[in-house]
């Protein structure tokens, strides 16, 4: 840039603008009396917090639009709660916006860099302490003190161990075996192939042994879609074909993707549908996705019919159900 | 001496002789703070955080954080009879049977909801300002930080209840993490205390998220305060502002009012919240199990983005020597993220390597004076943007009408074409903006009046501008590029190879813009 180039010079701070109360003390005062009735309606919401907690009843409701129906106790409070806290807020800044002074105040800023003078002497001074304690000279103590700050840095990773099991085949084992009874979630009735009209849908759980419990864990693995269709209708190989029964196929229903319930059936597309994340799986293909994030179709379960005419599994799951993890094979 | 300095100076006496407070409390009364209604941002983060402490603890008496079976005995009677976790329970007790409770976690969740909003706000006023120049990268790496920790202690919190929702958000987590290559499901059982759901997570989590994260959350705000108060705040340009002086309002008494006022404003704004506008009805979803969800699941907003990335992803996996990479869950859930939030705590030394600015900074910038920060900030904003679009696409094809198909591959394809062309339109757009400041500047502002001179001809009046406006408008630094030579010493092309071409043309990019008007220019357009 050259000399000759002038910039706009800087006018300096804006004269002070007197606000009216400044100098009328009418003005003041009328200013004062603001900030005074901000603090008391403050002190009325506080009022309708107490009076609401005592005394309105708990199955008072009414209409609010938009809101829709509004406990009356909840919302006293929680009003009272907020017109007590807003309105302290409203008159401490207006104070301070008509009565407190308004002059701008200018302070100077320091650069933080040090002196010179300092940085060498703050150099000089670890040098010469590091050299007093001797850490260039001892090679040895430096290397086993680093020895041993990293050792103790790792127990509290062993400690953590006990934190849970070992995975194993957990993720890969599910409790339906050959034989398995198919039973409705809820209700735990075993179901023949009647009770399931062409286009319907069950949720299925393998059914339990007298006297077991079905855990969370149990249900998180083990969870089965079974849908009916016109047998006609699936596009499937012969093995595939074999796990049907009448036209009832049976998936899992954990997501091949993030383990979210697959529970969205379109009857008329005979698509499943993720709500997590919208995987969408083609029924009649062997639960092929056909959209969506998730890499694999969901696990077939085989099933057929037991002596007694209910719904069995023919074998477990030939694969892991549920999203993928490292040890998984296919 | 009024009766009232006597006890008021007795008690400063009695701390002064124990901590010699008198001579820095002296100093620090008067300090000097800009004003602008941008600076409330981080305040309102500030005031959110104090809100969820109160709040918080309020909780804590009646929550029970355990995955206990328990049946259902309370006042809210879809539910009686019904097995449920002990979180759960507890969690209903809170809503229907203790009195205040419900406003409780109602203007809990709303208080975390602006908290995360003020913080990114507060990022995006530092980020487009250039407030995180030096010597304030310390800040915006804890910053950064701070978001980051924000977002795991949100989801965190809305998973304590184990509710239906919050359950499939925790399974989601957990195949993130059962993901993760070679160690994945090793880091699920141990996080999980076995398969999922296991009974011991709901405990962990709650230890984290009223504990561990805000004990971090206290220490890294206390030390981003104290090097605002150490390095004194930034201040906008303007008349009498400069490099080395700060213009503002003593602490003692108006900061401290309109601050210590404002907390109060923000409490009353989340408690009116919490009173009148539900959210998260945990009742209406019922307790957990894996083998359920409701259509339509959304996380918080702040984890919006992620899910909608999630969404997004192609169907990609690799099976190869017995083994599984899920790219589908990798890219989107860790690797992306990675990428984003490294790159964002890294820009101030990436800006200043392009544009070899090492100075002190404290005069902020318009945004428009900026136009390559401006547009980089707008770009990434846009990326997440259309990734929170798709985080909510179940929800926008039912209330638009429109398909979930058609919105993920809109998405798909926009993630990459709308990023550069915001960056495009955001440069431009700045670039003219300086364009019109200069007119402005040079021609003065158009009156709309009409006049005729006496030959005739019809002229627009033009107001010139005060002085203070006029230098507002010019006062901003011009860049120039980096003088980075094209041959060495040798003549060899090429100096510093690949990294140094990048830098060339990079700070031949970080330094386009529209030369600010001078009071030459001005004097030469008078004498026309």
């Amino acid at each position: 840039m050259t000399t000759d180039i002038q910039k706009f010079p800087d006018p300096g701070l804006p004269e002070h603008q007197h606000r009216k109360a400044d100098h009328d003390p009418k003005a003041a005062d009328a200013a004062e009396k603001k900030v005074a009735i901000l603090f008391l309606i403050s002190a009325l919401g506080a009022v309708l917090l107490i009076y609401s907690y005592i005394f309105v009843r708990e199955d008072v409701w009414f209409f609010i639009p938009v809101m829709g129906d509004t406990n009356a106790k909840q919302f006293g409070i929680g009003m009272g709660m907020a017109i007590s806290l807003f309105f302290i807020g409203m008159g401490a800044i207006q104070w301070a916006r008509t009565l407190m002074p308004d002059n701008e105040v200018v302070a100077q800023r320091h650069e933080f860099r040090s002196e010179d003078a300092d940085r060498e002497d703050f150099v000089a001074t670890v040098k010469e302490r590091a050299g007093v304690a001797g850490l260039g000279r001892r090679p040895f103590i430096k290397r086993s003190l680093g020895l041993a700050l990293g050792l103790a840095g790792l127990s509290p990773l062993v400690l953590l161990r006990d934190l849970g099991p070992l995975p194993k085949n957990e993720l890969s084992k599910t409790s339906w075996k050959a034989g398995t009874r198919l039973v409705t979630d809820p209700g735990d009735r075993p179901i023949r192939p009647s009770d399931l009209e062409v286009g319907s849908v069950a949720q299925i759980l393998p059914e339990l042994a007298p006297g077991q419990k079905r855990t969370l864990e149990d249900i998180g693995k083990d969870a089965v879609l079974l849908i009916r269709v016109r047998p006609a209708e699936f596009n499937l190989d012969a093995e595939r074909l074999s796990w049907t029964h009448e036209g009832i196929i049976a998936f899992s229903k954990i997501c091949s993707h993030m383990g979210c319930a697959v529970a969205l059936y379109e009857q008329q597309t005979k698509h499943l549908l993720c709500p997590c994340h919208q995987s969408t799986f083609d029924v009649t293909r062997a639960a092929k996705v056909i959209f969506g994030p998730a890499a694999r179709p969901l696990p077939q379960l085989a099933i057929t019919v037991d002596s007694e005419g209910y719904l069995v599994a023919q074998q477990g799951f030939t694969e892991p159900v549920g999203p993928s993890f490292w040890e998984r094979s296919s | 001496m009024s009766k009232q300095e006597k006890v008021l100076g007795s008690v400063a006496n009695y701390v002064d002789e124990r901590t010699g407070a008198a001579k820095w409390m002296k100093k620090n009364l008067t300090k000097v703070f800009p004003d602008h209604w941008s600076f409330m941002l981080g305040e309102v983060a500030l005031y959110s955080f104090v809100i969820l402490l109160l709040t918080g603890t309020f909780l804590t008496f009646w929550f029970d954080p355990s995955q206990n079976e328990v049946v259902y005995n309370g006042s809210y009677e879809p539910l009686k009879d019904v097995e449920m976790t002990a979180a759960y329970a507890s969690t209903l007790h809170i809503s229907f049977d203790v009195r205040g409770g419900l406003l409780m976690r109602q203007i809990h969740h709303w208080s975390a909801l602006i908290f995360m909003v003020a913080i990114v706000a507060h990022l995006l006023r530092v980020f487009f300002t250039g407030a995180f120049r030096k010597p304030r990268e310390f800040n915006w790496l804890i910053g950064v930080g701070l978001l980051t920790l924000g977002i795991v202690e949100g989801f965190l919190g809305y998973s304590l209840p184990d509710d239906l929702l919050s359950g499939t958000g925790i399974r989601i987590a957990e195949a993130i993490i059962q993901a993760i290559p070679v160690v994945g499901s090793y880091l699920a059982f141990f996080a999980f205390g076995g398969a999922f759901p296991g009974h011991v997570f709901i405990s962990r989590i709650y230890t984290v998220h009223v504990l561990l994260l805000p004990g971090i959350f206290l220490a890294l705000i206390t030390i981003h305060l104290m090097l605002v108060w150490y390095q004194k705040h930034t201040q906008y340009p303007g008349p009498g502002r400069t490099e080395k002086n700060v213009v503002g309002y003593p602490l003692m008494p108006v900061y401290m009012a309109k601050a210590g006022g404002f907390f109060f404003i923000v409490f009353g704004v989340c408690a009116f919240l919490g009173a009148v506008a539900s959210i998260n009805p945990i009742w209406l979803y019922g307790p957990y199990t894996p083998g359920q969800i409701s259509a339509g699941s959304q996380p918080d907003w702040y984890m919006g983005w992620l899910d909608g990335l999630v969404r997004a992803a192609p169907p990609i996996e690799t099976h190869a020597f017995g083994h599984t990479i899920s790219w589908n869950i990798l890219i989107p859930g860790l690797i992306i993220p990675g990428i984003l939030f490294t790159g964002m705590a890294l820009y101030p030394f990436i800006e200043s390597w392009m544009t070899g600015d090492k100075r002190e900074h404290h005069l902020l910038e318009r945004p428009r004076n900026n136009p390559n920060r401006t547009a980089i900030g707008a770009m990434s904003l846009a990326f997440m943007l259309v990734c929170l679009v798709n985080g909510g696409n179940d929800i926008i094809a039912t209330q638009f009408n429109l398909t979930i198909n058609g919105i993920m591959w809109f998405t798909r394809i926009g993630l990459f074409v709308i990023p550069p062309i915001v960056f495009v339109i955001t440069k431009r757009l700045c670039l003219s903006l300086q364009r019109a400041d200069r007119d402005l500047v040079l021609h003065g502002r158009e009156t709309g009046r009409l006049v005729m001179t006496a030959e005739g001809e019809f002229v627009e009046v033009h107001e010139p501008l005060s002085a203070e406006k006029i230098y507002t408008l010019t006062q901003h630094e011009q860049n120039a590029p980096l003088a980075l030579p094209d041959v060495d010493a040798n003549g060899v092309r090429g100096v510093g190879g690949m990294k140094g071409k990048l830098r060339k043309r990079a700070s031949i990019a970080a330094a386009e813009q529209v030369p600010s008007p001078t009071l030459t220019e001005a004097k030469e357009i008078e004498h026309h």
